[in-house]
């Protein structure tokens, strides 16, 4: 048993081991010298982890998008991060209208609820309108080629909200009802934070219900499991794949105004970076797997906040927070390491293979 | 043939071998020679300029403000020496990849005679030595960063001068300000790895030393970062009075909100220089901007003609108030570019011009006393070229431009 074990064993398995060792003994060593020195007070972390955790909420919804599409159609969509920033990026116009006509602070909530469905139905029918035009008529062909078409798709959309739009940044007014904080038993939290964290889980648990408990859900995964059964089932496949794309559209459209409440600036290329962490997370939690987007981007938004400071900080390193991707990647490659299939690993991993 | 016609044509064949005779043989015309290489324009083309300025993406105000400003001064200029001047360009992207990209572009197209290039030290450190090597003369309206005009430094080269203020000065002038106006004694820096920046607050750092000023810390961003709370929190526990952060329009506004959010870093004072100078950032930035101070050419201190002849010009071309602010700077960098070719071209017999490279080289360096509208404007035989004053400006909420508040 041992012996085949150890036959089994390359060189590289011993390498990639002790990368993901000298990582893992350099994040602990980091951390207790941080704390030792007593620099950041118990009121910093827990700024910093909340500031983490509505980060986490946003690309927690981005990266739904990228999770049901791969769940049922194995590509990754890769213009889902211009999805995200076509809503909010539209609505920050409606927001302006919305302030024109006096609404904005008289009536937060109704002008909060129509930001919020503009945005979710402008990201949306975007994300149909990709794959009827773009990954459809591929459907048939090798994983590559609309992979490189959603690369091309994903340019496409920048700079036509670029010529839309211009490309300077685009502020997204602040509402009365989300300025200053709260304090609760001690732990200072920001309206905006409150409402992206609450919005977030909220999202989630809405999708989540939708996946498990609605016979479009039931559709959603049969199709997920196997196409062509599904197909000879009844099910109408096309049909389940747009609403796949319109319901991760708009988590994404979503997604992008909680994103403005924490950043209020929008710009054409405000879609790539976030895009990227949230397709990060996504991979971290297990790719296909929808609680598993929601764990991996808490995990990603808080080792985003919090890493630097916490790791490097102690290891005396200068102006750590320039190194704040390394953290979260390196730490993804850590846990990658350990567990390839992610925190919770891909569903149906065995079916698919 | 009657005796007539053909005393008719001898007369008119020796009338014409004699008027041939008469006039004097021509010179033959020698066009200039030069150690790197001579351009020549036909009789009817145009001088080719180019620039490569950030003209996309989240920094274009400040590109496209300066080719606005290329524009004004060839729309002022007409012609040079009876030619018309073609302006064509790149996108330096503020990044070095886009300053290789430009500059390798511009570099094979040997009809240039000069680049106005390039907005952001980071490209100027990859395409200047690209444009050198090409023969041209270039000719940044915005790069400050140190280096690349000092003597003997490996990012100087030759045939490269600006007529912005190198970062020695407004470095200088924000810790002057820092500490003798706002009269405070803690600064922390913050950088985005940028070559701006990052020389920037080294000069900050040092002079607010000097003056007896103490630095808390010097951090450092990334650029495309959104969240800086956790930047700003490990700040906030070195306990400094104003935080530094001369970098861009993006990050520069994000970081103005995010630090009304830290607490312990309401009342501190903040401070950015000429790249956050920009309508952006009060778009950005919304309420939080709200005296937020940055350093930049002293717009008063410009020549008359600014107000009275450039602003309108500008105004009339783009149907906007500039947008950013080394729109002047360029407007001079071209002026003195026409005037070193009119002193150095050579015209052919047939209307083509000859411009020596070197030569107009040496007559950009050669610049003395050059009325400009950033002031008067004598280049340095590195190259530096700009008459500076900075001063600092305030922005208040919802306004552009923010106001001049000292010296």
């Amino acid at each position: 048993m041992l012996r085949t074990w150890i036959q089994r064993i390359t060189l590289t398995d011993i390498l990639v081991w002790a990368i993901g060792l000298v990582i893992l003994v350099g994040v602990i060593w980091g951390s207790i010298v941080t704390l030792e020195t007593g620099k950041y007070s118990a009121e910093n972390w827990t700024d910093l982890t909340i500031t983490g955790l509505a980060l986490g909420g946003v690309y927690a919804l981005i990266a739904l998008g990228y999770t049901l599409v791969y769940g049922i159609l194995r590509m990754i969509n890769f213009a889902h991060s211009e999805v995200f920033m076509s809503g909010p990026f539209t609505a920050t116009f409606m927001a302006d209208a919305l302030i024109v006509l006096g609404w904005w602070n008289k009536y937060p909530l109704l002008s909060l609820v129509i930001v919020l469905l503009v945005a979710a139905a402008v990201s949306s029918v975007i994300a149909i309108l990709l794959e009827r035009i773009a990954y459809r008529p591929l459907r048939a062909a090798p994983r590559l080629v609309p992979l490189i078409t959603a690369i091309g798709a994903s340019f496409f959309l920048q700079y036509v909200f670029r010529g839309l739009y211009g490309s300077g940044l685009k502020g997204y007014p602040e509402m009365e009802i989300f300025k200053g904080f709260w304090v609760l038993s001690g732990i200072r939290i920001f309206k905006t934070q409150a409402a992206a964290i609450v919005g977030a889980v909220v999202m989630m648990l809405i999708l989540y219900g939708i996946v498990q408990w609605t016979k479009i859900g039931k559709a959603m995964r049969s199709v997920s499991e196997d196409k062509e059964v599904a197909a000879l089932m009844g099910i109408n496949v096309d049909r389940v794949i747009t609403i796949t794309f319109a319901i991760g559209g708009a988590a994404a459209g979503v997604a992008g105004i909680l994103y403005l409440l924490l950043f209020p600036v929008a710009h054409f290329f405000m879609g790539f970076f976030p895009g990227l962490k949230a397709f990060t997370a996504a991979v971290l939690g297990g790719i296909g797997n929808v609680p598993g987007a929601f764990l991996g981007a808490m995990v990603l938004g808080l080792l985003e906040s919090i890493g630097p400071n916490l790791f490097l900080d102690g290891l005396g390193i200068p102006a750590p927070n320039q190194l704040k991707d390394a953290i979260a990647f390196a730490i993804l490659v850590l846990i990658l390491i350990f567990r390839p299939t992610g925190l919770l690993g891909e569903r149906l991993a065995q079916a698919k293979a | 043939m009657s005796k007539r016609t053909f005393s008719v044509l001898s007369l008119l064949v020796i009338a014409s071998l004699a008027l041939a005779a008469c006039q004097p043989a021509a010179p033959a015309f020698t066009p200039p020679t030069d150690t790197i290489g001579v351009v020549t324009i036909g009789p009817n083309d145009p001088i080719h300029i180019a620039y490569a300025l950030v003209i996309s993406g989240a920094d274009e105000t400040l590109g496209v403000d300066s080719r606005n400003g290329i524009e004004v001064a060839i729309a002022k200029k007409g012609q040079v020496l009876g030619h018309n001047v073609q302006l064509t360009g790149e996108d330096d992207g503020c990044s070095a990849e886009g300053g290789q990209a430009a500059g390798t572009k511009l570099a094979a197209d040997p009809t240039i005679v000069a680049v106005i290039a390039t907005s952001c030290s980071s490209a100027a450190r990859v395409a200047v030595p690209l444009l050198s090597q090409a023969g041209f003369v270039t000719v940044s309206p915005s790069n400050t960063a140190p280096d690349l005009t000092l003597a003997g430094n490996p990012n100087s080269h030759p045939g490269y001068l600006r007529t912005a203020h190198s970062d020695l000065v407004q470095g200088a002038a924000a810790a002057k300000f820092a500490y003798e106006s706002l009269k405070v004694t803690k600064a922390a820096t913050i950088h985005d790895g940028s070559l701006y920046a990052e020389k920037l607050q080294e000069v900050f750092a040092e002079e607010f030393k000097k003056l007896g000023g103490t630095i808390t810390s010097q951090e450092a961003v990334d650029p495309n970062a959104t969240d800086f709370k956790s930047v700003l929190t490990s700040i906030v526990t070195t306990g400094p009075e104003i935080i530094y952060y001369p970098i861009f329009v993006k990050a520069g506004s994000l970081i103005t909100r995010q630090a009304k959010e830290v607490p312990g870093l309401e009342e501190v004072h903040l401070m950015g220089a000429d790249g956050m100078f920009s309508p952006d950032v009060v778009e950005g930035a919304g309420d939080a901007v709200e005296g937020l101070n940055v350093s930049s050419p002293d717009l008063s201190a410009f020549a008359a003609a600014y107000t009275t002849e450039f602003l309108p010009k500008y105004k009339e071309l783009f149907g906007t108030e500039p947008i950013s602010i080394f729109h002047a700077h360029a407007y001079d960098a071209a002026m003195m570019i026409f005037a070193a070719i009119e002193k150095v071209a050579v015209k052919g017999p047939d209307g083509s011009l000859y411009i020596p490279r070197q030569a107009l080289r040496d007559a950009m360096y050669a610049t003395t006393d050059f009325a400009g509208l950033t002031g008067s404007l004598t280049c340095s035989p590195t190259g530096d070229c700009a008459d500076p004053v900075i001063a600092v400006y305030e922005y208040h909420a919802g306004e552009y431009p923010p106001e001049r508040i000292w010296p």
